[in-house]
């Protein structure tokens, strides 16, 4: 059967922070140029929308780049790319300007001027925010900006499910349009990824239903590496439960958090955080909070488990209602308690994944052609740790840098040959529709997804220790092979979510084979990553980022030099 | 331990390959009390019956993916607890959408009523990044950071009397978005957008039944912006009466 084929000078698939902005860099560098983005849901349901705290850049006359730039470092535990870092604090401030001119309503200082909050791993108030709603106001501002230009052409509610590839160069996607159940090419001289981040590979997490890691599985599956994976971040403060977020914006604005006792342990205890106490950063507050379980003093709570308290019962009513009118929302609708008066139960949660497409400071990965920003990318700003409200600005920093790039590289790039491309797509067309049509599986989606998330929380949680690991990495390839039997009840092709949720099933087993390996290989402690087996960071041996790289013999893991500059690795302490 | 409490779920089918009609088919499962009305759905889903479809992501009611109606009023079902309804609960499409399969429904057409009010801030002159933030007062933010707030999960246009009739009118949600930037100190296209107000099928076809209001689960209050906007249009076009054309206040 003969597919169809569109058309755009460039593709960008994502419609979150990273894509939108993407998409809007190149529509106003130049109207002549057509644009295709593809989303798998309407852009304003992507999971920026659920960004409660903040985005930051340098705002202030106490602050700098140099502050923003070294806070940043330090955070990352030294594995964050320094030149990277350097332009991404500089851009910030005109990306959140930007933003501002299109309508995003940044909260307010008494004299107009845009108002800052204190975060975690800032040494000032530099987290810009709009209460504590700002991923969706950043999304429905971008979102809306995006609608006026005509040469923005969506293709909503279509996934995609291969990355064309001709030679070295990418040509454009292949995508299923949810809807109707065709396939389609979506070709292009340039594809720039923005497909976010994969926390649904794990069962306690902040991440909506739609982050499944397609992207890096995409570029994965396709040659490009990813990178970093192992640097998975546990925000300290999820609600037992759901794993929905309570942000940190609660602490940046003077919450506590206590222990089964009611003690401020970030100020009784030594964890490392000095006065940061509860503004220390990710990474260690949540190993410290888990320290205190296993010592005992946290709450246990029927289905909940074990969890500490978020206190902010001493802020008072009024500021809970204008700074931070969300967390109250939340924590009344999903836990049913006002923290108005009574302190919130919380526990560490996956939130975000630091790793992702290898890419180069422009979003250039090893695929000519093809761009990779946002959640999804590794450009290495983060490294092994990522400050709260660093990436809704890196979504723009890097997701308009990327799109610029991808437009010059479109202008001087040729168009892939059509008929072989055809070819291409018909295959994948008939992989999808095969899958559809499966009559013969006996493993249920659940089922697998479950034993998916139980691995992957054993061996690559909070604290990590080889055996577990190894564990992990011998799970992930069995469910891989358990894979191949999974079982499909709907074979119909309007809006088949069945299909959709097996082939981002797939999507997660693939990051999870690239994270647990990179894991296991990483024997050291450094950020995010901490093994019991390792407890020290060892920068003779892995001051390096890791990559990996999918074979059909099994995943090869290698390594990429970090680039250093202004400072210099040192001991990390607050 | 007791036995956590049962409760039937009636649940309209529709496939459009197969069905002429939809049809309802009933799951008996047990519910966890704690649950959102999402949690049975995604649980029939997971563990019973594949083939149904609904959207849904953030389950943090803010991503507006999830709406349906239950027991026939439209309802945010992450937001909407599962204990607060009897042994059976009824679980339908939003109203007064296509329904493409299922649960799920058909929304190109609001996408599109959003796009025609323009949402996004028109100047006479363009900013650039180097030029920083615009100052805007907190009062200034506070006459339109109400109307910023909705999540776009349509459950203003399932209980509008008026859409349900007429579904080409502009609707709650599209019109209060409009007013939003209307009433955004750092806009000047007010004019722009009233002359769209002023047309067919918009502000002056509602008939405040104030519906919308009481259906949003984010408290945007969608009737007011209606109201107000309406007010600000026809105010706009009497000041183009007396002012020579092109002039502003
Ligand atoms: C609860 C929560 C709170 C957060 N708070 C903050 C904060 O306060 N400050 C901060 O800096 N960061 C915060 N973060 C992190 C930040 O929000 C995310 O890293 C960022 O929004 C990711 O944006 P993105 O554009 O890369 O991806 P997303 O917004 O996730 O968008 C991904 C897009 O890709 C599309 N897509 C994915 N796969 C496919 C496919 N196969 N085919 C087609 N399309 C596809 C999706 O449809 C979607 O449009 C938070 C994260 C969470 C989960
Ligand atoms: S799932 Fe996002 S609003 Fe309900």
């Amino acid at each position: 059967m003969e597919i169809e084929v569109l058309r755009h000078d460039i593709v960008i698939v994502g419609g979150g922070g990273a894509g939108l902005r993407a998409a809007i860099a190149v529509a106003e560098a130049d109207p002549s140029v057509s644009i295709g983005m593809v989303s798998k849901v309407y852009p304003m349901r992507s999971h920026t929308v659920s960004a409660e705290g903040g985005a930051a850049a340098v705002a202030r006359d106490d602050d700098d780049f140099e502050m923003h730039g070294y806070d940043t470092v330090k955070g990352s535990d030294f594995l964050g790319d320094q030149d990277v870092i350097q332009y991404f604090v500089q851009e910030a401030p005109k990306e959140l300007a930007l933003l501002e001119h299109w309508g995003c309503p940044w909260s307010r200082n008494e004299d107009g001027t845009v108002a800052t909050r204190a975060f975690g791993g800032m040494s000032t108030k530099r987290t810009w925010f709009a209460t504590d709603k700002v991923g969706f106001h950043m999304l429905h501002a971008l979102f809306q900006h995006s609608m006026r230009f005509d040469q923005i052409v969506r293709y909503d509610e279509q996934f995609v499910t291969k990355l064309l590839v001709d030679g070295n160069t990418i040509r454009g996607v292949a995508a299923l349009d949810i809807r109707e159940g065709v396939m389609r090419l979506v070709l292009g001289r340039a594809v720039v990824l923005a497909t976010g981040g994969g926390g649904k590979a794990f069962p306690f997490t902040t991440n909506g239903n739609i982050k499944t890691g397609d992207g890096m599985a995409l570029a994965y599956r396709a040659g490009v590496a990813l990178k970093d994976m192992e640097f998975v971040q546990y925000h300290p403060t999820g609600l037992p439960g759901t794993g929905i977020l309570i942000t940190e914006a609660a602490r940046g604005e003077g919450g506590y958090l206590r222990n089964a006792d009611g003690e401020r342990f970030l100020v009784e205890r030594d964890y490392g955080v000095g006065t940061k106490a509860e503004l220390g950063p990710r990474d260690m507050i949540s190993r410290a909070i888990i320290q205190e379980i296993e010592a005992g003093r946290a709450v246990t709570q029927g289905d909940w488990g074990e969890h500490v308290y978020l206190d902010l019962t001493h802020l008072g009513e009024e500021k809970i209602q204008s700074r931070i009118p969300m967390v109250r929302e939340l924590s009344k609708l999903y836990v049913g308690v006002d923290p108005v008066h009574d302190p919130i139960p919380i526990r560490p949660v996956v939130h975000y994944m630091m790793g992702g497409i290898d890419t180069d400071i422009e979003g250039g990965t090893s695929i000519d052609g093809l761009y990779a920003a946002g959640e999804c990318a590794s450009v290495s700003l983060n490294g092994a740790n990522r400050l709260g409200s660093n990436s809704l600005t890196e979504c723009l920093v890097f997701g308009a840098r990327s799109g610029r790039k991808a437009l010059e590289f479109a202008r001087g790039a040729s168009e892939g040959d059509e008929s072989s491309l055809r070819s291409e797509g018909a295959n994948e067309a008939g992989r999808v529709d095969a899958l559809r049509a499966k009559t013969s599986g006996t493993e249920k989606i659940s089922g697998l997804r479950r034993a998916l998330n139980d691995t992957m929380e054993s061996g690559c949680g909070v604290y990590r220790e080889e055996v577990q690991i190894q564990a992990s990495v011998d799970t992930v390839q069995e469910i891989k092979r358990r894979f191949e039997d999974v079982e499909i009840q709907d074979h119909s092709k309007v809006f088949n979510t069945e299909l959709i949720s097996v082939l981002e099933l797939s999507n997660m087993i693939d990051i999870s084979e690239a994270l647990t390996s990179c894991a296991v290989v990483r024997k050291e402690s450094r950020g995010a990553h901490t093994r019991r087996d390792f407890p020290n960071r060892d920068d003779q041996n892995f001051l390096h980022h890791s990559l990996c790289h999918f074979d059909s013999t099994g995943p090869k893991v290698s390594t990429k030099p970090v680039t250093l500059g202004k400072w210099e690795p040192e001991e990390r302490k607050y | 331990m007791s036995d956590p409490p049962k409760k039937t779920f009636v649940i309209t089918r529709f496939d459009p390959d197969v069905d002429e009609v939809p049809k309802t088919q009933s799951y008996e499962i047990a519910v966890d009390p704690d649950w959102k009305v999402l949690d049975a759905v995604n649980y029939i889903k997971d563990e019973v019956d594949g083939t149904l479809s609904h959207r849904w992501s953030c389950r943090m009611a803010v991503c507006g993916s999830c709406g349906m109606m239950v027991n026939g009023e439209p309802r945010l079902t992450c937001k909407d607890s599962v204990s607060q309804y009897g042994d059976t609960v009824e679980i339908t499409p939003l109203s007064n959408f296509p329904v493409i399969r299922d649960l799920v429904v058909e929304m190109d057409g609001f996408m599109d009523k959003f796009k025609k009010v323009k949402p996004w801030i028109i100047r006479a002159k363009e900013l650039a990044a180097e030029d920083g933030p615009v100052r805007q007062s907190p009062e200034e933010l506070e006459e339109f950071k109400q109307f910023s707030m909705c999540i776009n999960c349509m459950l203003c246009y399932s209980a509008c009397p008026v859409v349900s009739n007429e579904p080409e009118f502009l609707g709650p949600a599209a019109i209060a978005l409009g007013h939003r930037y209307n009433v955004d100190s750092r806009d000047e296209g007010a004019s722009e957008r009233n002359a769209i107000f002023r047309g067919e099928g918009t502000v002056f076809s509602c008939s405040f039944a104030n519906e919308c209001s009481e259906v949003c689960p984010k408290n945007v209050d969608p009737a007011a912006a209606v109201n107000q906007a309406k007010f600000n249009a026809v105010i706009d076009w009497a000041t183009g009466l007396v002012l020579p054309s092109g002039e502003k206040e």
